[in-house]
């Protein structure tokens, strides 16, 4: 399992236009990949549960992967995270 | 309210407002495990025909999406497919024998009073993405369990969004005495549908129209554009009245069915139709067409999953040219690409489609398309009058490489010994600006020019024709636009080859005179509107439509001609 920290640099947070990009950008493996918030954690493939975890812009989480295409999984989560997410 | 009229006639009648979705709960339990297995069933059968919906608009190059509006739905399309909004709908029907209908409006009502309750006022706005996305659901649920086609009582007005293509087709519209649709131009499709069918229509009314609700009685004026819901008894009354004089009038047009087609000076003019199906031809003859100037052969490629086979297209031909009683049947070869997309056939998405890939640009790139669409074609030549026409031609290259690929069609049939007719007569589409410029050199190679006005003033005017916001610009009484015209028919004269008209502005009344006066003596228009142009052709003479010509080409503006053409021809 890869597990990662990131901070939210969308100013308006993770809304449904990034979480969108996110969610096909998971679904393109097969790993299981997860968000965590404080406690919270909610499976990467769902539109009503990444927005109900209503994440802000500054805002830290973690990503959990886990699968046999984890380390590809992980390096393009992480690309999104770093460099699509602040244009989105 | 008012809109823009773009298919005369007057309508009274029920409002069936398309889109509209009402969530109540129904309360029945589901009372078995089949059931329970049908429901879960259905619910997925609907998610699934709402993506497929959501996609189909996101293709539609009509609609002027920009690419916020495509993230949108895309967005629209991972909530639809939300594993969890499955599972809890599914939830409610396995433990609480919830029906579908019943489960999605239940998890839907709870979802979005989740977002409501949320501190964060963009996330508050999202329970607005919740209710649309269940409504979409619940319409595609509720129209499956009563068939996929709509069925409407007698005297029906369609209040929709839009009406596209695709819904005509598939529409059952034996009982719609009228359109009305929010969006639209003059020449969106719901119009050019409406008037071939000869049905009131209204269009672009804006958001006016969301008022108006199922069962409203509706008043459609399809000349002024004037639209009354729930009027009272006076204008009712007042409307039934001018819809007996149209109709009175329009029947004596009809009248002029039997009555050749010739100026008071002995000038004979030939009033051909536009057409999409076979059935069309019934019109075609009952309002006095001579023939066919345009068989669009798109519509034979739409509403299918594949591209038609040779045999199928050739079925098709066959049945126009058999019904055609030997008159001319011009085809136009497919026109696809630009806002007429097929779902099969995967055009990239592009920035300027209407100037890209599309229309001969494909045939010439896809020639085993062109050469299956070709030989049925000329297979039902062997049956009736058949012409060819190549769209958006630009040049006479294109010209020429296609005339190499209706040889090597005719080949492959002479070695089939397959029976055609070996001198088809093959001829091009006036619609862009360097066709129009240099007809005298491609009149040397074709047969005959038609000219579509629709696009060549699109093209010439700059003029994006599905953009509302220019539509103003959008002009065919402009004096380059007239320019253009009345060169294109002198040089087909001048080499002695045919030439016609077949976009919106042959059916004008106002163009009329002003084109006669060109030379034009072959107009293609719906067939429903052959007899007003009819009615001022045999009414007028040569000498009169050269006067106006003169007058108009000496004119520098479109108002003044407009101004003009109002007054000499009404």
């Amino acid at each position: 399992m890869i597990a990662k920290e990131y901070t939210i640099t969308a100013p308006q947070g993770l809304h449904a236009r990034p979480a969108t990009t996110l969610i096909r950008l998971t679904k393109s493996f097969k790993s299981s990949i997860s968000l965590k918030k404080a406690d919270k954690v909610v499976r990467l493939n769902s539109m009503l549960n990444i927005l109900s975890m209503g994440i802000k812009g500054g805002e830290n989480i973690s990503i959990l992967i886990e699968g046999d295409d984890e380390i590809s999984a992980a390096d393009a989560i992480d690309q999104f995270f770093k460099e699509q997410l602040k244009d989105l | 309210m008012k809109g823009v009229g773009v298919s005369p006639g007057i309508s009274i009648g029920k409002a069936f407002v398309i889109n509209s979705t009402k969530a109540t709960l129904t309360g029945d339990l589901l009372q078995n495990p089949e059931e329970i297995l049908a429901a879960a069933e259905r619910f997925d059968d609907a998610v699934n025909l709402a993506v497929k919906e959501i996609e189909s608009i996101s293709k539609n190059i009509t609609l002027n999406l920009t690419s916020d509006d495509l993230a949108i739905l895309e967005t629209q399309i991972e909530f639809l497919s939300d594993p969890q909004l499955r599972e809890d709908v599914v939830n409610k029907i396995n433990t609480h024998k919830k029906n579908a209908n019943d489960a999605i409006v239940e998890v839907i009502a709870d979802t979005v009073q989740i977002f409501e309750n949320m501190e964060d006022e963009y996330m508050r706005a999202r329970s607005a993405d919740i209710q649309d996305i269940g409504n979409r659901i619940l319409k595609h649920l509720n129209t499956n369990s009563q068939g996929l086609s709509l069925k409407f009582e007698p005297d029906t007005i369609i209040i929709a969004e839009d009406i596209s293509p695709s819904d005509a087709i598939t529409m059952d519209i034996k009982h719609v005495i009228g359109f009305v649709t929010r969006v639209g131009s003059k020449t969106s499709h719901a119009a050019i549908i409406a008037k071939s069918k000869g049905i009131p229509a209204i269009v672009g009314c804006g958001d006016d129209l969301n008022a108006v609700k199922n069962n409203d009685i509706v008043i459609l004026d399809g000349v002024t554009g004037l639209l009354f819901i729930n009027p009272d008894q006076q204008l009712i009354e007042e409307y039934s009245q001018k819809k007996s004089v149209y109709n009175e009038r329009k029947s004596q047009l009809k009248q002029l069915k039997e009555v050749p087609s010739v100026t008071t000076d002995g000038t004979a003019i030939q009033l051909l139709a536009n057409i999409s199906v076979a059935d069309d031809m019934d019109s075609v003859f009952d309002n006095g067409g001579e023939g066919v100037g345009l068989l669009r052969s798109e519509m034979l490629f739409m509403e299918r999953d594949s591209f038609p086979t040779e045999d199928e297209q050739f079925e098709f031909y066959k049945q126009v040219a058999l019904r055609s009683k030997n008159k001319p049947v011009i085809v136009r070869t497919i026109d696809i690409g630009g806002d007429k997309q097929l779902s099969y056939f995967n055009l990239p998405a592009e920035q300027n489609p209407f100037l890209g890939y599309r229309a001969i640009r494909i045939c010439l790139n896809r020639t085993d398309l062109f050469i299956t669409q070709l030989k049925a074609i000329l297979r039902a030549s062997a049956f009736g009058n058949l012409k060819i026409m190549l769209p958006m031609i630009s040049g006479i290259q294109e010209v020429r490489d296609s005339k190499n690929i209706i040889e090597q069609a005719k080949q492959e049939l002479l070695k089939d010994n397959i029976q055609f007719n070996n001198s088809i007569e093959v001829g091009i589409m006036i619609e862009i600006p360097s066709a129009a410029v240099t007809a005298d050199i491609l009149a040397k190679e074709v047969d005959f020019f038609s000219i579509g006005t629709n696009d060549l003033c699109q093209y010439t005017l700059a003029v994006d024709r599905m953009n509302e916001k220019i539509s103003y610009l959008y002009d065919p009484f402009n004096p380059g636009v007239l320019r253009l015209i009345n060169y294109v028919i002198g040089q087909a004269h001048q080499h002695k080859i045919h030439v016609a008209m077949c976009g919106e502005m042959a059916a004008d009344p106002m163009a009329t005179l002003l084109l006669l006066g060109m030379g034009l003596t072959e107009f293609s228009m719906s067939a429903t509107a052959i007899p007003t142009i009819k009615n001022i052709i045999i009414n007028n003479n040569l000498a009169a439509a050269k006067n106006i010509l003169n007058k108009v080409m000496a004119m520098d503006s479109s108002q003044n001609i407009i101004a003009y053409l109002q007054e000499v021809t009404t």
